[in-house]
């Protein structure tokens, strides 16, 4: 069968070993997480795990139902298909010591929705969001401008309201 | 009133019902030792915590109730994993108790401690760190709920010892652990599954350890009796239908009696109640039960379609399930077509020209023991088996009439599971006749429990076939490997009796097959631990064989292959 993208989105009780114990499910299925981003929602006893990961549909049916068993798991879904809007951020080191660069950043920053959240004589940071794929595109652009480093979020996802 | 984590912990106990504890102490749990020397509560010594676990294990599978088991922490814990994830996989009600060393070393590689809740989490239904007190009752009795609702299985708790020694209020625990709250039967569903029996012209039912476990055997009989299907168990599901009924076809799978087999086949609708289709049932998935459709019902909706696709799924307790089955085809006036009755009439004649058998000789053979062992119990005994040949033919050779007394490793596969279970099952039943049937290497495994079973007057009769060889692996060897028995032939075995008197035990030893009834009615008639040795003999093979991933009708019949064409 073949592999899709996949993003699941994970309600569980705020405890100690929860995301452990789901990580485990991935592993134990010979299923490679791709990213993860967990944080407290509105309810602050409970926890959102948002995880990506490659997989055919089969092996991603067993790993949700695996995952929704679990005592500490209170809703396990797998948004893929499903009206949803997904977003990852990028901070971006880039070299800012030629000064014809700068003004070039500054312009596309403001074109694109980019935030400069450094910039000191030698290096900026920039904070870029947007949705996976082409997200790395930009970013990769960047290399013209002598991109140094970059680290990523995991994707966060919501879906949308009814 | 004040209150130590240790006396709470027992109290707990006592608010669940628990009359039963195997366990071994050590420096982590001595202070909960020391509690338990004031309590009621029988505690039953093993000689090594992997007979704890089994024991506790056994006792589950026995009575139906949770089995509990207390051990140290490090060594004491880590000998426990085998037997957690032996009740994991096949379902089964345990709670562990291990002590961990004091909360502030936790972390630093004190002496005796291991990350035994991250060790366990991918064996276990849930586990818990306590790390307070306060919430000690708490976790306790949720542990008992996770352990029994839903899909059971084992949940560990791990016991700091100053969260032990800490004093609290021992309040009245609020009852807030609490099961799931069961989602209703979709009756839609049900509608459909009946529509699906009413228009099949070739029903099985095929049950497993989801029926036993799930107090489902009565409703199964019933489903049965008003469907007029035939009915096939897994290993598990030995005993939720009775073998002495007419509909019954035998175990299915790899060891599985050509009945069962045969008409899985053929079979137009396939009912499967609480079965996790393991790979020694269906052998090649892609040909098992090809010309049905499939109605699976488990309480577990991760089992669903995980090896077999389901044609309707019905995510529910068997018990619930089956009864709105029933309730369905006898609202609708369901009775079975002439074509049921034409295939039940077919299974039958499988089952009379396929019967499973085997060749007499000389030697003592291992099923004629066993059928000794039924006849002369009257099919009332708990079994327990060890892993291997003998488990197979505890299988296929004793008949069981009713649930919850066949107690076998079937997941795991665990050698040294059968006689610590036996224990088990026997301090849940003690006026029931308890024997394990064991092969010579598997009873060397947890041999030790021989002390326990003597200290605690727990009369298990164990029934040692000794093939001098790990029989099962000796009989790939043969098959599969030209005959080179590497490292399967025990020529060098203790001797057992004297290991039986040594612990203060009996033993007796059958040499021929004349002997053999004499040594069984003996062993029954001795009261206290017997051990019986029967000398069979060593080239014996199970059959049928179904070669791992053939399709189920590629059945060797071996001894019993001519048998057949002459019936046929
Ligand atoms: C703990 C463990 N180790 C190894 C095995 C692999 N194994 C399966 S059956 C078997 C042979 C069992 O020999 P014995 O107990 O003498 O029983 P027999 O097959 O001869 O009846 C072995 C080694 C196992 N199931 N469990």
């Amino acid at each position: 069968m073949e592999s899709q993208k996949n993003v699941l989105s994970i309600l569980v009780n705020n405890k100690l070993d929860v995301l452990a114990r789901i990580s485990g499910t991935f592993s134990a299925r010979n299923v490679n997480i791709e990213s993860i981003s967990a944080n407290t929602t509105m309810d602050p006893e409970r926890t959102r795990i948002i995880i990506t990961a490659m997989g055919d549909n089969a092996a991603m049916e067993k790993i949700v139902k695996q995952i929704a068993r679990l005592v500490d798991v209170i809703e396990a879904r797998n948004l893929a298909g499903i009206m949803a809007v997904t977003r990852e951020m990028v901070l971006v080191r880039l070299d800012w010591s030629k000064r014809e660069n700068r003004r070039e950043i500054e312009m596309l920053a403001e074109r694109k929705g980019w935030k400069i959240l450094s910039a000191d004589e030698r290096n900026c940071i920039l904070e870029i969001t947007g949705e996976n794929g082409l997200l790395m595109e930009e970013v990769m652009g960047l290399h013209r401008f002598g991109l140094e480093d970059f680290t990523r979020t995991g994707v966060v996802a919501i879906e949308k309201g009814l | 009133m004040k209150a130590t984590g240790s006396q709470i912990l027992f109290r707990a106990l006592e608010e669940e019902g628990v009359d039963v504890i195997f366990g071994y102490p050590g420096g982590a749990v001595i202070g909960i030792y020391d509690e338990l020397f004031r309590q009621k509560v029988r505690h039953i010594l093993v000689r090594h915590e992997q007979g704890a676990i089994h024991a506790a294990d056994g006792y589950a599978r026995a009575s139906g109730k949770v089995g509990v088991c207390l051990v140290t922490s490090g060594p004491g814990a880590t000998n426990t994993v085998t037997g957690i994830a032996n009740a994991y996989l096949d379902s089964i009600p345990v709670v562990i108790f291990t002590g961990q060393v004091s909360t502030n070393l936790i972390g630093s590689d004190a002496f005796q401690e291991v990350d035994i809740t991250g060790i366990t989490r991918p064996c276990t239904k849930h586990n818990f760190l306590v790390r307070n007190v306060a919430d000690l009752k708490r976790i306790v009795h949720e542990s008992f709920m996770i352990a029994r609702s839903g899909r059971p299985g084992p949940v560990l708790v791990d016991l700091p010892k100053d969260v032990m020694q800490a004093e609290t209020e021992d309040e009245e625990f609020p009852f807030n652990a609490a099961p799931p709250v069961e989602r209703p039967l979709d009756q839609e569903v049900i509608a459909k599954a009946v529509e699906m029996i009413a228009s099949a012209r070739m029903p099985l039912i095929f049950s497993g350890g989801g029926v036993v476990y799930g107090n489902a055997s009565e409703e199964l009989r019933e489903l049965a009796g008003v469907m007029g299907a035939p009915v096939t168990s897994s290993l598990m599901g030995l005993g939720a239908f009775p073998a002495s009924d007419p509909l019954w076809l035998g175990m299915p799978g790899m060891h599985g009696t050509w009945a069962a087999n045969t008409a899985l086949v053929h079979c137009d609708l396939l009912l499967g109640i609480g079965v996790r289709f393991d790979d020694r049932v269906t052998s090649r998935v892609s040909a098992f039960a090809q010309n049905a459709r499939i109605i699976h019902i488990d309480i577990d909706a991760a089992s669903i379609d995980k090896i077999v696709r389901a044609d309707l799924p019905i995510v529910a307790p068997s018990k619930n399930a089956l009864s709105a089955i029933i309730a369905g085809l006898k609202a609708t006036g369901y009775a079975p077509s002439d074509a049921v009755h034409d295939w039940r009439k077919q299974t039958i004649l499988w089952k009379i020209t396929h019967p499973l058998g085997y060749e007499k000789s000389g030697a003592i053979k291992p099923q004629y023991v066993v059928e000794k062992l039924y006849e002369l119990s009257s099919g009332k005994a708990i079994v327990a088996t060890e892993v291997g040949q003998n488990q197979m033919w505890g299988a296929q050779f004793y008949k069981y009439d009713e649930p919850n007394c066949f107690i076998s490793s079937g997941g795991l596969g665990t050698m040294g599971f059968g006689f610590p279970a036996a224990i088990g099952a026997q301090a849940a039943c003690p006026d029931r006749l308890v024997i394990d049937i064991a092969g010579d290497g598997s009873i060397q495994m947890n041999i030790q429990e021989l002390g326990t079973a003597v200290q605690n007057k727990l009369p298990v009769k164990i029934a040692i076939l000794n093939n001098s060889s790990l029989g099962m692996v000796r009989q790939w060897q043969e098959m599969f490997y030209q005959k080179r028995y590497s490292h399967t032939i025990l020529d060098e075995n203790p001797d057992f009796l004297k290991i039986a008197e040594a612990y203060g035990a009996t033993g007796l030893r059958a040499n021929k097959t004349s002997e053999v009834e004499e040594v069984i009615k003996k062993a029954f008639s001795t009261e206290g631990v017997v051990v019986m040795e029967f000398m069979v003999d060593p080239e014996e093979s199970v059959y049928p064989f179904v070669k791992p991933g053939a399709p189920l009708c590629e059945m060797d019949l071996g001894p019993m292959a001519d048998q057949a064409k002459k019936a046929a």
